[in-house]
């Protein structure tokens, strides 16, 4: 490999040696891509017609007047083809996969937002494709898992360890060193070894160019604060880097579970739980005993439920670049209800831990402030998990005489 | 050293057997009595695997292995008190093998330290390359253990020549694609690998991954200098208990 993928003291290359030659031929691939004006113009291409690329930035109108403080603006991923961000890693490998000239894909997914784009990715580009699952997610996720096999995929419900994303992600390791002649893997988020964080940072940096570009064009001048969720930190990476230069800052917000002091979370980069190791490939901070192995962990969104996290954010962390937060469960599923009445919006659990932190912080801003929260999924095609945070009566009569008829 | 040992071996006998386990599985006490049937029936080294939660390298068998050692409850501080116990019984050279991880978070010096004070001889660390390891390799060979790394069927000379430049003991050879535990044909192809791997290193060389039976020892016989049985006797353990270990052993060779 060129380079080893160092962020400061985090990052690198952990891999079994039967890898090595897969990830010199990626690492090429990748720089070849980012070296071509045109790739990266097919790329908007793509996202402008098979997704909504531009997606817009919407002034909240109505939260800006509830909270008289900054005014917020929410920028809007959830309008992605299959609802999230993670389309726009997703169709980016696409073509990278098309220009390697393999003809399989594989995937871990934890919530089912990256199983399904890339299924999608797949029947569009004509790969085969597999996704592995934790079994607990695939019992959590069923309707995702439906939508991946329409999809064409096959999906893998992965029974060891926690039986979540990570060991998901273990698990496509495992069939990458097998089949990597004609397979690539699309990693989810900006984590794993290099070149991977660097990557699907790449692929998603067009979230801040276009939001960077529209509030220059709405308001002339930047934003105070910029927020986003951060799970592995692909949507939050995609959005800080288009103000990673500019007088803005930078908020990124961890999952805070059932509260940072009960453990019952999955905070590494605000909780004091987490310690700096080295698995899944690449060195940053985990949330890990002191020997090392892995905890579990929780989270209301399956989508930020992660032991890792980017490395280019435990950087960004220890210069003081980007703030971290947690929003608890409670929280999230407060504010989230709070957006979809006032504002006419459903964002995606994960991406309401975003709203939380800025609600907190909106009150105390000027009306001259500008604030940007990355909706970076929308929430409604989770119903099933989002109407068990809601714990929903008349939803959950409904799946009872649901399930009466197929007795039938 | 390692590499003298292993040199003397081979004048005895044509090929040696490694053999792997998991170190608290299915409990330390039955870990005991494996690495005490094994020696006795003839075993020339041994790999004992710290386990850990995220073992990327590692096939369901030793996989699952390592995630019920961790669930009865084995900690690294009782692997290392345990080892200490096993180098002074039993006289073949044990290594470690384990993910960089554990290594890491105990320290990668004073891990080191303790190894060598442990009596072990070396270690495998599967998913630590050479680029990434600077400082676990000087401290290797500042206590005189030797960092055993591993060559694959995709790698090329030129990187099998930079890898034999940290090498030290014997070379682990990975037979195939994939990871530990599934079947491996053991054809021609394999056998040009292996020379391929002979030319670029004059370590001795282990091969790995799918080793089973006396018919993958006898093809290995000539071709490699040591033969690695892992997931095997972890399932053979599993289905026959640690009694049938001692005549599985016998009937390799
Ligand atoms: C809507 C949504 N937001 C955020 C995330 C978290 O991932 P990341 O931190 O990589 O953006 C996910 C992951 O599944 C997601 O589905």
């Amino acid at each position: 490999m060129k380079l080893r993928g160092y962020y400061g003291r985090f990052g690198g290359v952990f891999i079994p040696e039967i890898l090595a030659a897969t990830f010199d031929e990626l690492e090429e691939a990748y720089l070849k891509a980012r070296n071509d004006p045109s790739f990266w113009r097919e790329y908007e291409t793509v996202m402008s017609t098979f997704s909504c690329r531009p997606t817009p930035l919407t002034f909240a109108e109505n939260l800006t007047r509830h909270f008289c403080g900054a005014k917020i603006y929410i920028k809007r991923e959830d309008l992605n083809h299959t609802g999230a961000h993670k389309a726009n890693n997703v169709m980016g490998q696409g073509l990278l996969v098309k220009r390697m000239k393999k003809t399989r894909v594989i995937a871990e997914t934890g919530a089912g937002q990256h199983g399904v784009a890339t299924a999608t990715m797949a029947a569009k580009f004509g790969f085969d494709s597999t996704i592995y699952m934790g079994e607990v997610d695939v019992l959590r996720q069923r309707p995702n898992v439906f939508w991946m096999e329409r999809l064409g995929a096959t999906v893998i419900p992965v029974k060891d360890g926690s039986r979540t994303l990570k060991d998901a992600m273990n698990e496509a390791f495992r069939d990458w060193v097998r089949n990597m002649d004609n397979t690539h893997y699309v990693l989810g988020t900006v984590c794993g070894p290099h070149p991977f964080p660097e990557m699907v940072a790449w692929f998603q940096s067009i979230i801040g160019i276009e939001a960077r570009k529209q509030i220059l064009s709405l308001e002339g001048r930047l934003p105070a604060r910029v927020y986003a969720c951060v799970g592995g930190g692909s949507n939050a990476m995609g959005i800080f880097s288009g103000f990673m230069d500019d007088p803005v800052e930078l908020v990124g917000v961890e999952a805070g579970g059932k509260g940072l002091e009960t453990g019952l979370h999955a905070s590494r980069l605000k909780s004091e739980d987490s310690s700096i190791g080295v698995a899944q490939g690449y060195k940053t901070y985990f949330l890990q005993n002191e020997d090392g192995q892995m905890k579990e962990t929780h989270s209301v969104a399956a989508g930020l439920d992660y032991v890792g996290v980017s490395p280019i954010l435990s950087h960004l962390k220890e210069t003081g670049r980007v703030r971290f937060e947690a929003a608890t469960d409670r929280e999230v599923v407060d504010a989230m209800a709070f957006t979809i009445r006032k504002e006419g919006l459903i964002p995606a659990l994960e991406s309401a831990h975003a709203f939380v932190q800025a609600f907190k912080e909106a009150p105390g801003l000027s009306p001259g402030d500008i604030i940007i929260i990355n909706q970076s999924g929308r929430g409604d095609k989770d119903i099933f998990t989002v109407a068990d945070a809601f714990d929903d009566p008349k939803w959950k009569a409904f799946i009872r005489d649901k399930a009466e008829g197929y007795h039938a | 050293m390692l590499e003298s040992y292993i040199r003397k071996r081979l004048t005895e006998k044509p090929i040696l057997l490694m053999t792997h386990i998991v170190l608290g599985y299915p409990s330390l006490e039955d870990s005991f009595n494996i690495i005490r049937a094994m020696v006795e029936a003839g075993v020339d080294l041994m790999e004992l695997q710290i386990p850990f939660s995220e073992p990327i390298a590692d096939g369901p068998v030793i996989l699952s292995a390592n995630q019920k050692s961790l669930s009865a409850g084995t900690r690294v501080a009782q692997c290392l008190d345990f080892t200490r116990e096993i180098t002074r019984t039993f006289d073949i050279p044990f290594l470690f093998m384990t993910y960089y991880n554990i290594l890491f978070k105990y320290g990668v010096e004073k891990f080191v330290s303790r190894m060598a004070e442990t009596g072990l001889k070396g270690a495998i660390v599967p998913d630590l390359p050479p680029e990434e390891g600077k400082d676990y390799q000087s401290a290797m060979v500042q206590k005189g253990l030797s960092p055993i790394y591993i060559f694959s069927p995709t790698t090329t000379a030129s990187r099998m020549q930079y890898i034999n430049g940290f090498a030290k003991g014997f070379v682990y050879c990975v037979a195939r694609k994939g990871v530990t535990g599934e079947a491996t044909t053991f054809s021609e192809s394999l056998g040009d690998y292996l020379l391929r791997c002979r030319e670029n290193t004059h370590l001795p060389l282990a091969v790995g991954f799918g080793v089973k039976d006396k018919s993958d020892i006898d093809f290995l016989t000539g071709n490699a200098d040591i033969a690695v049985i892992g997931s095997e006797t972890i399932r053979l353990v599993e289905e026959k208990g640690v009694s049938a270990v001692s005549g599985f052993i016998r009937g390799l060779r």
